[in-house]
């Protein structure tokens, strides 16, 4: 009998700390599939963030480094000038990436280093219990916006798709989301394209991924998906920013 | 030996490292050390290595972890603002135990500071800078010869131990020139790096570089390996140069270059009869306590000499431990005390002890 | 036979250089050579100096309060060093651009218009060396011919045609009364 469905050789078959309905896993799973398809799960070194996913080391089958908060990019860059013939990605949530760790991702970028970023953006921090991120919405109540996000005091959700294709050095730039079956599928397409511009040595490469966080949205796993969907992609659209025609 | 050149002391560390097998860096521009940068930014290129301006000092330091990880020699420098923007990195690295090499050509402090010579960064270096229980080793070299010895050294050290190593300098050390023979061949530690992140090829489970211990139970049996290794370099890897210490009347102590203007007090005291010995640390950490305790039973007493407010006096009184008198004589914000003030405070206390 | 020199003048005048060679030509002698720059935001166009340590023994500090020989190039210069030249030391000044003469009465001075000499030897920028000149033939510290070696190992070989007037300008720097 044919399998039809297995679990990815890159992904460590152990079970996964997520909350019920979060995204996490699910992308933790194409980022496996790809290095599969690949066939680079030998030769591909890792960080991992903080935030949600700061154990997913204890997840993927790669080498992995745990970077400091936000410093992923700048520990990506280490690892791939040393090993300028591995594949190196981050994996990082929007806290990391777009506060904390803005002047690493920003750099790295226009540096155009040949890494691979897959971006976690679910509008809040996960992990330290529901704060307002960089790209929480206008009007989002969080547990230091409880009176929802107010552009007057909090300024609005950076959109980092956008800010980063500006700079030269970046590839590929793509926004994909996880709301459904089909954007689930564009999303490892983007993905896998995203790693194989770092392979023919473009540039940087960078996947946001719209992801959801049930636990501190208050939402239902199904309330979440469908969140993501009405306010979420109307204001990060999706779709490929740079690199589209890049030949892979 | 080759024959001598005459080199300035930031070269002298960039070329040191070089030889050592260090053939990454990462920096970021601050006086008085972009030597180091400028010098690496030339010879890395050039020999399949890669130099990198990082965007910040903290981006600095984290590239050095990516690069350690992936099991390379490699190297960081800055001066104190610098240094301090580095210790989240630092704390990191000690944790993971990642062994590099981080230069701190000091320069007055607090705060923007000044760029002059200073030695305030002694705290910062030898009690952790940064959060948590580790320990660096600290080394003081106090001229340019010693400089590119422990420059090599730093590395071999880092290596052995799966530690961070600080090369401690200041702004003259980085600046001045003086002839240098360097080896035709450095004496390079091989060390077992089965651990780092180098791709897994499919054929090893796979490594991971990692500072986190959620649990408490696993973190504090982490904190106890690495206790028991600082143990270990305390016991092993102390360095020191006394000279003249034998009946002396009092000895002074300084680290790095402010120990030359003790070497020339110490000849002009001896001009008027006054034996005055010297203990200089080269190791800041590990500290050289054993040196001072038995001096401590035949001198009459110690004076530190720092370019600071007193900093590394307090490990001089806990090595000597209340046996004789510990005196201090220290300038700050770039200002360089003169062989002539510190002979007058000499004077002074042994007056002052009856002697 | 131990040298401690403070040479110090305005940035561009080569006063840097000037202690690297003299440092040099010591080491090609075996001798025991520190060489120490002010550095910082002064670096262009302000005040610039050097402190220079030639000796048989071990350099120990090398830092120069108590200079031997003080070359000042400028006015400030020799405003901030007059007194930190030792008792029965040298001061050589570039007269052609040093409106005063010396306070003191217990050091050896010579006035040189050097940048003016150095101008009809036709080359200003080599006034560094005449001063220089002077240095060598007051202390017998080097050898010209350690000099010269210096010159040619440290210049980079399109100047090295300039190196027989450079040579020139420091020989009659010696000789200068």
């Amino acid at each position: 009998m044919a399998v039809v469905f297995d679990r990815p050789h890159a992904l460590v078959d152990v079970s996964m700390h997520y909350c019920p309905g979060c995204t996490h896993g699910t992308i933790h799973r194409l980022v496996a599939e790809v290095l599969d398809e690949l066939g680079i799960e030998g030769t591909t070194i890792g960080v991992s963030p903080v935030g949600c996913a700061y154990n997913n080391y204890l997840y993927f089958n790669c080498d992995m480094q745990q970077a400091a908060h936000g410093r992923a990019p700048a520990v990506a860059t280490g690892i791939k000038r040393v090993h300028p013939d591995k594949t190196v990605f981050t994996y990082q949530g929007d806290g990391d990436l777009a506060a904390i760790g803005t002047a690493e991702i920003v750099h790295a970028a226009a540096r155009g280093e040949k890494i691979t970023t897959v971006f976690i953006n679910n509008a809040i921090y996960g992990m330290t219990s529901g704060q307002m991120a960089p790209t929480s919405l206008v009007g989002q109540v969080t547990t230091t916006s409880p009176y929802g996000r107010k552009p007057e005091l909090q300024g609005y959700p950076i959109k980092v798709s956008e800010m980063l294709s500006t700079l030269t050095g970046a590839a590929f730039v793509e926004r994909v989301s996880m709301h459904d079956i089909k954007n689930i599928r564009n999303a490892k397409k983007a993905i896998k394209k995203a790693f194989q511009v770092q392979q023919k040595g473009y540039g940087f490469s960078i996947v946001e991924v719209l992801s959801t966080c049930p636990t501190n949205w208050g939402k239902s796993p199904v309330e979440s998906l469908k969140l993501i969907e009405d306010k979420m992609i109307p204001y990060y659209p999706l779709g490929n920013f740079k690199g589209a025609d890049l030949e892979v | 030996m080759g024959k001598k050149v005459l080199m300035k002391g930031n070269e002298v560390i960039a070329e040191a490292a070089i030889r050592a097998g260090c053939k990454h860096y990462f920096g970021y521009p601050i006086t008085p050390q972009s030597d180091i940068s400028h010098y690496m930014a030339k010879q890395l290129p050039l020999i399949g290595g890669a130099f990198v301006q990082a965007e910040s000092e903290i981006a600095a330091i984290n590239m050095l972890y990516g690069a350690a990880g992936a099991g390379a020699r490699a190297m960081t420098s800055s001066s104190s603002p610098g240094i301090s923007l580095k210790q989240e990195g630092i704390s990191y690295m000690s944790c993971a135990e990642l062994p590099a090499v981080v230069v701190n050509i000091v320069r007055c402090g607090p705060g923007l500071g000044g760029i002059l010579p200073a030695q305030g960064d002694y705290f910062q270096a030898v009690k952790g800078g940064g959060h948590g229980d580790y320990k660096m080793v600290v080394l003081a070299p106090a001229s340019l010869q010693e400089l590119y010895e422990l420059t090599v050294e730093a590395f071999n050290i880092a290596d052995k131990y799966r530690i961070l190593t600080m090369i401690m300098g200041d702004g003259n050390l980085g600046q001045m020139m003086e002839p240098i023979e360097f080896k035709d061949k450095e004496d390079i530690y091989e060390a077992n790096k089965s651990w780092a992140t180098t791709g897994t090829q499919m054929k090893r489970e796979h490594n991971t570089v990692t500072s986190i211990y959620i649990e408490a139970e696993v973190l504090e049996a982490h904190n106890n390996k690495l206790q028991s290794k600082y143990t270990e370099i305390a016991s092993k890897e102390v360095r020191v140069e006394e000279y003249n210490t034998e009946n002396a009347d009092i000895i002074v102590t300084a680290y790095g270059t402010v120990a030359r203007i003790l070497k020339n007090v110490i000849k002009n005291a001896a001009k008027e009869g006054i034996k005055v010995g010297l203990i200089r640390p080269i190791t800041l950490w590990p500290f050289p306590s054993e040196a001072f305790a038995r001096n401590a039973e035949h001198t009459k007493a110690f004076l530190s000499v720092e370019l600071s407010a007193g900093q590394m006096v307090e490990d001089v009184r806990l090595a000597v431990n209340g046996k004789k008198p510990v005196y201090f004589y220290g300038r700050t914000g770039g200002m360089i005390p003169t062989e002539n003030e510190i002979l007058k405070k000499i004077k002074d206390i042994l007056e002052k002890q009856g002697g | 036979m131990e040298h401690k020199i403070i040479i110090a003048g305005f940035g561009g005048q080569g006063i840097l250089s000037a202690g690297k060679m003299l440092a040099y030509a010591g080491m090609l002698e075996n001798k025991s050579v520190s060489w120490l720059p002010s550095y910082g935001p002064e670096m262009r166009g302000g005040t610039a100096n050097c402190n220079v340590i030639i000796t048989d023994e071990q350099v120990g500090s090398p830092i120069v309060n108590d200079a031997t020989v003080l070359i000042a190039m400028n006015t400030p210069s020799l405003d901030k060093y007059e007194s930190w030249v030792q008792p029965g030391g040298a001061i050589i000044v570039d007269s052609s651009l040093v409106n005063r003469q010396i306070k003191r009465e217990d050091v050896t001075v010579y006035y040189i218009p050097a940048t003016e000499l150095a101008e009809q030897a036709g080359n200003s920028t080599f006034a560094n060396i005449y001063l220089l000149g002077k240095l060598i033939g007051h202390t017998n510290l080097i050898k010209p011919e350690s000099f010269e070696a210096s010159l040619y190992q440290t210049l980079r070989e399109k100047y090295h045609h300039m190196i027989p007037a450079e040579m020139k300008i420091l020989r009659d720097g010696m000789e200068y009364k």
